[in-house]
């Protein structure tokens, strides 16, 4: 039953990376790629009315940690104590800097919502990253269950490797989503940077290969113990690859599709490479919170197993209607179809 | 109690406190836009009251609604960007309070989120849509739909408070609370009154927006229509609403806490000694040092009769529970209580009078009253807070009452140190300085340009006062 749960959570997070990381990739490359106000206009535009949805997968499954593994969701929280609470004001910037954008009409109060946006996606991306860098190399645990580990810890060389990869992948899914969905100038400027980062990001995981097997060889072991944990892996390979093929024919959509495919394979294999452990102690060490230590009765992980199927069919109904709207809703066009015929700002509501 | 826990109490003291302040106006205009929108949409002049409309009305109904709208988007926006660092800091502050309940209240959070915040980011998107981007009829059900969401949304979130302060199916098991049943999780006997009376302590608070904005635009002779229907809907919606606040809902809240948390109960109440035909304070000084209450202004007899609808019946008072039992604060809780009681009464007599005038046609002339209903919406979200407080800090020394001290539940300060939480607690207090100035600049530029009726009307305009009349 607690396996169940594991992978429950490990969809929950993926989705909330394929479909938040756009959003945070957007917004990471936002200052950079859109020069003019129109342009900024557009690119806020393109996530403006599903980010606030995307964001919910992560609270879902901050629940469905919460609730399936009490322990774990204890012990990496307090722990983390520093970069968690980053985490919250950094989620608190970018959401405001989207939503109140147009609250206020003024070319100024613009600008400085763009850039808390940028600024605040940009630092998300990375400290993500490195979030999930520290719990593939393991924390400190005690036996109670508990660790703490500095600022300057959390800042280690590894996990700070990670982070530059999340910050590289998340910006090239966002170019991506970008390419496939802006027009004009702006559309193919994040088509080309979407180019440039597909090399940055095949140049920083081949860079990853060596230390992470260094902080955690007994990954190696999951795989080659369960080879089917492979397809994970593979997946991951196999979207880049495409990805790179899409682009180059011009398919900018499946080349967005082939990012989402390589970031669930990149989780999917972290989590092969993890499992049974939900917080790993650093290698060699005891005391690491696995699905079995961690988790909650079997009884209230089978009660939630009641609900929780039917919660989701509803949240994945209702994504696929927010989505029809918003993509038939089509790109806003350039400057002169800007936000006036479609009376609409970028979060497609009128301007205060 | 040593210094960490402190400042963990304060930062989610801070926190819960911000973030409350936005669900108040969602839940509360959720209720009233959905209104709004269902007579403009469905309004008719062959319909029967309620719905039998002109065209005019239908329109200041419509623009009303787009306005609040308006406000609402923010609202919405802050609460939801100040609640993510709630749902967090349960792991981040109070770890061994997670790690100890995570099992059973996990399940109605993680349950939110699935059933409430799914639904209502996308039924905002839907709303927010410009004018003419989505149909009529859909953005009016995409306001029904954000009612059941925001309201829904408080179910969850209630039901765990509800947990905490009357804990009920669950086992413990290896020094944890795990989930017997989630049947009984959602139908804790504390769980609806407390429901009911917080929701219509949002839907308060609403009403009293409503009217405020009315009384405002009258008091400066501008927007009749919509200032018309907003004073008209508020003053009708205030009146309902601060009635079900006291009876059934508060009375009914009341005696629950009597029953299950009689160490809170007499906190609120001032009452230190059990007594046979227990009086009702109306004013007094609690003094724990005396355990008696000073200068106290009672109604014999009347605390006994409302609690337990018998002239003499024994209430117990704080001298029957151990000390180390008691509230933290006892003034704190007592003084909560009463301000949330007598601005609650207050609210009452305002709404009445207020209809009543309306009735007689004459609120738009009495400038008075314009004047009270315009200042009035701060009370309400004191009221609110205050209510908090009391059910907050009459469950202390708990975090989970009977089971778990509130010492106990924070994280070891090992993990998270006193200093490292004064630092997150500064962080957050700034944050929010920033945010609540910025959240009141745009309120009052929406407020400032007011409503846009859609089209021009065709027949002469009626004037505020045959709406209203
Ligand atoms: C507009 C807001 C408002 C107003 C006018 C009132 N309340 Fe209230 N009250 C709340 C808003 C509120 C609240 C914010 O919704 C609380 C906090 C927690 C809860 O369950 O509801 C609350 C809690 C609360 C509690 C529970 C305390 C605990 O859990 O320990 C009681 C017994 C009452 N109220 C009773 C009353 C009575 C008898 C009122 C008569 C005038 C009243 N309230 C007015
Ligand atoms: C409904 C969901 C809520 C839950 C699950 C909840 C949970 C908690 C928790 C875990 C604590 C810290 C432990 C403690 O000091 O007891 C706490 C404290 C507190 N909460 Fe709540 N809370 C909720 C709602 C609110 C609201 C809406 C408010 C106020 C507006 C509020 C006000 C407070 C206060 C004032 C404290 C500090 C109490 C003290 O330290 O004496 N709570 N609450
Ligand atoms: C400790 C307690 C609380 C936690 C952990 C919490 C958590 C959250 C979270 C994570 C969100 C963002 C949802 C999104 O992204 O859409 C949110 C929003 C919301 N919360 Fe809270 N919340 C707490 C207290 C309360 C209380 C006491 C109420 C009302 C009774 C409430 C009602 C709402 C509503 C209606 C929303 C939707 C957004 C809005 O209307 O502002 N919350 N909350």
């Amino acid at each position: 039953m607690a396996t169940v749960w594991f992978i429950v959570l490990v969809v929950m997070i993926t989705a909330y990376v394929v479909l938040d990381g756009f959003d945070l990739g957007v917004g990471a490359l936002h200052r950079l790629l859109a020069r003019t106000d129109e342009e900024r206009e557009e690119a806020v535009a393109a996530v403006g009315p599903v980010w606030n949805g995307n964001e919910v997968w992560l609270i879902a499954g901050g629940g469905v940690l919460f609730l399936a593994f009490p322990r774990a969701y204890a012990g990496a929280f307090s722990g983390l104590y520093f970069g968690l609470v980053l985490v919250l004001w950094l989620l608190i910037g970018r959401g405001l800097g989207i939503e109140l954008r147009d609250e206020v009409d003024s070319p100024l109060w613009r600008t400085a919502c763009d850039t808390v946006f940028w600024v605040c996606s940009a630092a998300l991306a990375l400290v993500f990253g490195v979030a999930l860098g520290n719990v593939v190399r393991g924390v400190p645990l005690h036996a109670d269950g508990y660790f703490h580990l500095p600022l300057f810890s959390i800042l280690n060389p590894y996990a700070l490797l990670v982070g530059l990869f999340g910050l590289v992948v998340l910006a090239a899914h966002g170019a991506s989503f970008l390419a496939a969905r802006a027009t004009g100038p702006l559309g193919a400027r994040a088509a080309r940077w979407a180019g440039g980062l597909w090399w940055a990001e095949l140049v920083v995981l081949a860079g990853l290969a060596v230390p992470t097997d260094d902080v955690r060889h007994s990954a190696l072991e999951a795989f080659t113990d369960h080879p089917w944990r492979l397809v994970f892996p593979v997946l991951a390979v196999g979207a880049l690859a495409a990805g790179f093929a899409f682009r180059r024919s011009g398919a900018l959509g499946r080349a967005f599709l082939a990012s989402c495919a390589f970031i669930a394979g990149l989780l999917g294999s972290v989590a092969a490479g993890l499992y049974p452990s939900v917080l790993p102690a650093r290698e060699g060490r005891p005391f690491g919170l696995t699905v079995h230590n961690a988790a909650t009765s079997d009884h209230a992980l089978r009660i939630a197993l009641w609900w929780w199927p039917v919660g989701i069919a509803l949240a994945v109904g209702y994504f696929v209607l927010a989505y029809r709207l918003h993509l038939l809703g089509g790109p806003r066009a350039g400057p002169a179809g800007g936000p006036q015929t479609g009376g609409g700002g970028p979060t497609g509501r009128p301007r205060a | 109690m040593s210094s960490h826990v402190t400042v963990d109490r304060w930062q989610f003291t801070l926190t819960v406190t911000f973030h409350y302040l936005f669900p108040i106006v969602t839940m509360g205009l959720a209720v009233f836009i959905a209104w709004l929108q269902t007579v403009a949409h469905l309004g008719r002049e062959d319909r029967r009251w309620p719905l039998r409309r002109t065209a005019e009305d239908r329109r200041a109904h419509e623009a009303a609604a787009h306005l609040w709208t308006k406000v609402f988007a923010v609202s919405f926006a802050v609460g939801v960007v100040t609640g993510v660092p709630l749902e967090f800091q349960f792991g981040t502050n109070w770890a061994a309070f997670s790690n100890y309940a995570g099992g059973v209240i996990g399940q109605t959070l993680a349950m939110e989120g699935v059933f409430a915040f799914f639904a209502e980011s996308l039924f905002i998107g839907i709303l927010l849509a410009g004018r003419g981007r989505v149909s009529e009829r859909l953005r009016w059900i995409a306001a029904l739909m954000m009612l059941a969401g925001s309201w829904v949304s408080g179910f969850f979130i209630i039901a765990t408070n509800a947990w905490m302060q009357h804990p009920v199916g669950y086992t413990l098991r290896d020094g944890r609370a795990q989930l017997d049943s989630l049947g009984q999780l959602l139908t804790n006997p504390w769980l609806p009154w407390q429901y009911a009376h917080t929701m219509s302590g949002a839907a308060v608070s609403g009403a009293f927006l409503l009217a405020a904005l009315g009384a405002f635009y009258t008091l400066s002779g501008r927007h009749p229509e919509v200032a018309g229907v907003c004073l008209r809907i508020g003053v009708v919606g205030a009146l309902v609403f601060s009635l079900l606040q006291i009876f059934p809902t508060g009375d009914r809240h009341a005696r629950q806490v009597a029953r299950y948390q009689p160490s809170s109960f007499a906190a609120m109440e001032g009452l230190f000694r059990s007594e046979r035909g227990a009086p009702l304070v109306i004013i007094g000084t609690p003094d724990t040092e005396q355990r008696r209450l000073e200068s106290a202004i009672e109604m014999p007899h009347a605390l006994s009769l409302l609690t337990s609808r018998r002239w003499d019946a024994e209430i117990r008072g704080l001298d029957s529970i151990p000390v180390d039992r008691w509230p933290d604060s006892v003034p704190l809780v007592y003084y909560a209580y009463h301000i949330m009681v007598g601005v609650g009464t207050l609210l009452l007599v305002l709404a009445a009078l207020a209809v009543l005038l309306v009735r007689r046609g004459r609120l738009l002339r009495s400038r008075s009253v314009l004047w009270a209903l315009m200042l009035a919406p701060p009370f309400t979200f004191v009221a609110n807070i205050a209510g908090w407080t009391v059910a907050e800090t009459g469950r202390q020394p708990w975090v989970v009452f009977g089971l778990m001290r509130t010492h106990e539940g924070a994280s070891p300060a090992s993990s998270v140190p006193a200093g490292t939480a004064i630092f997150t607690l500064l962080g957050f207090a700034g944050l929010y300085l920033v945010i609540g100035l910025v959240y009141v600049l745009i309120v009052v530029r929406i407020v400032a340009r007011g409503p846009e009726l859609r089209a021009p009307p065709t027949k002469p305009r009626p004037t505020a006062a045959a709406v209203v009349g």
